[in-house]
């Protein structure tokens, strides 16, 4: 028990996770709420963990279901891999953001409503024949209604605001009160109010007095009995700072740049959920940074081999649709084996599909989706924090074997948000290769390194080395036009052994929990969190299973063979309908299982226990 | 780095040999594309640029085998594409001299978006469209410039598709230098070849060039020896646009319209013509001379428009100049430690 000065006494509970959803209109600012809850977390020492949940309509009508923008934040006292199953508390807005939500609040939840929005006109625009707050229909929840709309106003009484800019502050009032409710400082918000609204005074004000008017109604309002407080997590001793998925990647290759002594060269067209690589990478114009908005996806790709052809670190950043537009020119990387990197942000597809909402149904378009024999390597990272090294490692493949490489990473994993301990900058690999210069006797553009495969990288301004690459087939060697068939054979076979040959150079495919057992459950990319979790769980209730993620799509690991016949069963989860899966059977002859979900969501843990539960039931594997 | 076409100090005199490379050239007999690999060949020593510093970049068609028969680096890369190829390394390597080779259906069917974007950003390389209103490597199927109702295989009953004008498109597109001439007029094709080479910013020539196997005489009713005094145009800077095998034909502004008048009838003098200024910051003679055509008017040949603009490298390398000035030049471990850290003991 404590007591403040001025309040009622309270109980202070200690939990080790919380996880919260905030929900509201897409102009209610849900997402810069989430955002600043994060970093407040992340500084207090919190592992976190958070999923935006946005709409691809930028506003759709205001109070309308489709119009429902949400944020959840996992934060906790010890290691956490993924946002939260579930909400332990939802914060909404008006009806929508109630209503749209309602369904992951597991019963018993909390949910902290704006009582003000919950008039006939949103109670109908959210479709609800009644008041929720009065029929009895949220018996199963603690329902904390609050008046923010009203109270905020009064808050802001004197500033010379009109009501609809008054009226964008009541995010921070539920900020400042779910601040107060886990007992979180108010100054990292308080600074960043004042470098964010520094010129313009009087919105800068009316967001510090909306902030601290929500934290004064929780600490003196008789509506809460209970402040929570959730510990520092134990994380390894270094310099940490909140990233997401986007941002690692964008410093990864800026990193990857430094590290392989070029310049980077970034060509893009605007795509969700890929731009964000495009707006930082623009904006590191200091180091030299060059980055291209092309006219299309296509140009952006033209681009990109334009500029690795005159020696930069060149890449390019895309998500689903726009990737298919690339693949022509990829192509023609592959054939004229010069060292780029595309990113693909994964979204649901097909076509448009679900622009905002997470999916990995784009490893078949990845690994097979060019006109003839056109192998890529592929890579993926598993979490916003490995995002950086995986930038690293796919310029690295991309120099080292001059060839085009495709860097896998998705909606969620690139809006996701995580601590991150910043690595020492000279901790990382050197990844430079040196340019063609002239030698004895003839140039040949398509001589080939025994150890590697690749071809000499001889860039214009070299005297001497003055010669023709295309799209054309080339003669093994001198690199001439050729459409002699034998030859044609030979060099897709040498393309093909090339980029196998990378599975030598890369690291092994690790297991966690059991070595060997009755399952394994093999996953890639962002459903990583989910996946660790889950496996953890089963472990602890003493069930014989690992967990092992696949960082590199193509080539696979050497070792990828010899851990799957270390499991009596194997579980693929993949936010598709079995594409990894597909192509593990085809690789290995391996009678994998796959679990396929695309709900435009990350798994919850809890279904791929379950998966794991029945699988092992069904194999007749008992506790 | 900057643009720099201005000859290097001490560098051993080319010739037209040193251009030529080992590729044997496979274009069909009689093409027009011969003139204007000939040409290219012979006036690369000009520029007095190391030929490593020469960079060919081409699409798909007859014109995109270009790259190999010039002896300096080169990219035949794929159909429509060559603009952008060019405009990545361009923005890579503003020290390297940069051609794209192009033709009508490559640079405005299908690599229409990106020709108009290459021009507007200014980028200093030049491009050549080799124009034979027709699909040549793909044996003859009407192309973007083809004439309205010409039969082709693709087309048995003739083409209901208007044609375009280059050039206006290429004038619209904010091209800083934009230019026509014809495979045939070997001199004033290298003339033109030479001033695009050395214009700084995005070039447009279109050479006017005829297939001699898919559509032959493409260009003939105004480019053959008769009746070319009469046909075309030859646009000088500063002179008044006169033609005629007795130089006693005009242009004559009549409001809007451009009109064909007799130089000594009905009053007219050279004094009435308009006077060609192909350096006018704004476009409305060069739009004017774009949209004139046989067989409504004589044919322009030469430099339409040329206008100094910073180009796009310019532009960046200023920006990165000015961040650097602003914030210090990049240092990785405070990029890396940017907005809140804290430390874990």
């Amino acid at each position: 028990m404590t007591t403040t000065a001025e309040g009622p006494e309270r109980d202070v509970q200690e939990l080790d996770r919380v996880t919260i959803r905030f929900a509201g209109d897409s102009g209610d600012g849900m997402q810069l709420t989430g955002t600043q809850f994060t970093r407040t977390a992340a500084v207090f020492g919190n592992d976190i963990s958070t999923f935006p949940d946005y709409p691809a309509e930028i506003r759709a009508p205001a109070g309308s279901l489709p119009g429902v923008s949400g944020f959840q934040i996992s934060f906790s006292g010890s290691d956490i891999h993924t946002p939260g199953d579930a909400p332990d508390v939802l914060v909404a807005m008006n009806p929508a953001a109630l209503k749209a939500n309602l369904v992951d609040l597991p019963a018993g939840g909390a949910i902290i409503v704006n009582a003000d929005a919950f008039t006939p006109g949103n109670l109908s625009k959210a479709a609800y024949a009644a008041n929720p707050l009065t029929d009895g229909s949220l018996k199963a929840y603690k329902v904390f209604e609050v008046p923010v709309g009203t109270l905020n106003a009064a808050a802001l009484e004197g500033l010379e605001m009109t009501g609809k800019q008054v009226d964008l502050t009541k995010n921070f009032f539920v900020l400042g009160l779910v601040f107060w409710l886990y007992q979180r400082s108010m100054e990292p918000t308080l600074e960043w109010i004042t470098k964010k609204f520094g010129a313009r005074p009087v919105i800068a004000e009316s967001n510090r007095r909306a902030l601290k008017a929500g934290y004064a109604f929780g600490d003196t309002t008789e509506m809460f009995h209970t402040t929570y407080r959730v510990p520092k997590a134990q994380l390894p001793p270094g310099i940490y700072r909140n990233i997401t998925g986007n941002e690692a990647t964008a410093l990864g290759f800026l990193a990857a740049a430094q590290q392989a002594k070029r310049p980077l060269f970034y060509g893009s067209y605007p795509i969700t959920p890929a731009s964000d690589i495009l707006h930082q990478l623009a904006g590191l114009k200091n180091f030299g940074v060059k980055t291209f908005q092309a006219e299309d996806e296509i140009a952006a790709m033209g681009a990109t081999i334009g500029a690795a052809y005159g020696g930069a670190l060149a890449l390019t950043g895309t998500s689903g649709p726009g990737f298919a537009l690339k693949t022509e020119a990829m192509g023609l990387a592959v054939m004229t084996e010069l060292p780029v990197v595309v990113v693909n942000v994964q979204r649901a597809g097909p076509s448009t599909g679900l622009p905002t909402k997470v999916e990995q149904a784009d490893l078949f378009q990845a690994l097979y989706g060019r006109n003839g024999e056109s192998p890529m390597p592929v890579v993926a990272p598993a979490t916003p924090g490995e995002c950086f090294t995986m930038a690293i490692e796919a310029s690295r493949i991309a120099l080292k074997y001059m060839t085009p490489v495709t860097y896998l990473s998705d909606a969620s994993v690139a809006n996701g948000a995580e601590p991150w301990r910043i690595p020492d900058i000279d901790d990382l690999p050197d990844i430079s290769v040196p340019n063609a210069v002239k030698g004895e006797g003839r140039f040949l553009p398509y001589l080939r390194d025994p150890e590697t495969l690749s071809r000499p990288w001889a860039v214009p301004g070299t005297p001497g080395l003055e010669h023709r690459i295309g799209g054309l087939e080339k003669a093994d060697g001198t690199g001439m036009v050729s459409y002699d068939g034998e030859n044609h054979h030979r060099m897709v076979e040498l393309r093909a052994a090339k980029i196998a040959g990378i599975a030598k150079d890369i690291a092994p495919l690790e297991t966690f929990g059991r070595d060997t057992g009755e399952l394994l459950i093999l996953g890639w990319g962002s459903t990583y969190g989910a996946l660790r979790s889950a496996v953890e769980e089963l472990l602890a209730d003493g069930r014989s299973v690992a967990h092992a993620h696949l960082r590199h799509l193509n080539p696979f690991p050497a070792n990828t063979g010899d851990v799957l016949k270390r499991y009596r069963t194997v579980l693929v989860p993949e936010l598709n309908l079995g594409q990894l899966w597909f192509i593990l059977r085809g690789t290995y002859l391996v009678d994998a299982v796959a679990y396929g979900r695309v709900l435009g969501k990350p798994f919850r843990i809890a279904e791929i226990v379950a998966e794991a539960e029945r699988l092992l039931t069904e194999r007749g594997v008992t506790r | 780095m900057t643009d720099q076409i201005a000859p290097v100090e001490g560098l051993i005199k080319l010739s037209r040999k040193d251009f030529v490379s080992e590729a044997e050239v496979r274009w069909c007999p009689g093409c027009g594309d011969y003139s204007i690999l000939a040409q290219a060949q012979k006036v690369m020593p000009d520029f007095g640029v190391p030929k490593e510093n020469i960079v060919f970049v081409s699409g798909i068609g007859c014109s995109g085998r270009f790259p190999y028969y010039m002896n300096t680096y080169g990219f035949h890369s794929i159909h429509g594409r060559a603009p952008t190829l060019a405009t990545g390394l361009k923005i890579a390597r503003p020290d390297l001299m940069v051609w794209v080779a192009t033709g009508d259906g490559d640079a405005l069917s299908i690599g229409g978006n990106h020709f108009l974007h290459s021009m507007r950003r200014n980028l200093d390389f030049t491009m050549i469209m080799h124009n034979n209103r027709i699909y040549g490597l793909t044996k003859g199927q009407t192309s973007p410039t083809s004439e309205f109702g010409k039969r082709t295989k693709s087309t048995p009953m003739g083409s209901v598709d208007r044609p375009m004008m280059p050039l206006t498109l290429a004038i619209a597109a904010e091209a800083t230098f934009v230019a026509r001439t014809v495979d045939t007029t070997t001199e004033h094709l290298q003339h033109t070849l030479e001033a695009a080479g050395r214009h700084r910013g995005a070039s447009f020539i279109e050479v006017l060039q005829n297939c001699n196997i898919f559509n032959d005489g493409a260009w003939r009713e105004f480019t053959d020896r008769e009746f070319r005094d009469d046909r075309m145009l030859v646009l000088e800077h500063g002179k008044p646009l006169v033609f005629g095998k007795n130089r006693d034909k005009g242009i004559r502004l009549r409001g809007l319209h451009p009109e064909i008048v007799t130089i000594g009838e009905d009053g007219v003098s050279e004094a009435d013509l308009l006077v060609h200024d192909q350096y006018a910051e704004d476009p409305y003679l060069a739009l004017i001379l774009s949209r004139m055509f046989w067989p409504e008017f004589p044919v322009p040949v030469g430099v339409l428009r040329q206008v100094e603009r910073p180009t796009y490298s310019d532009l960046m390398d200023a920006q990165i100049e000015q961040a650097i000035a602003k914030s210090g030049p990049g240092d990785l471990r405070r990029a890396l430690q940017a907005g809140e850290t804290w430390t874990v003991e």
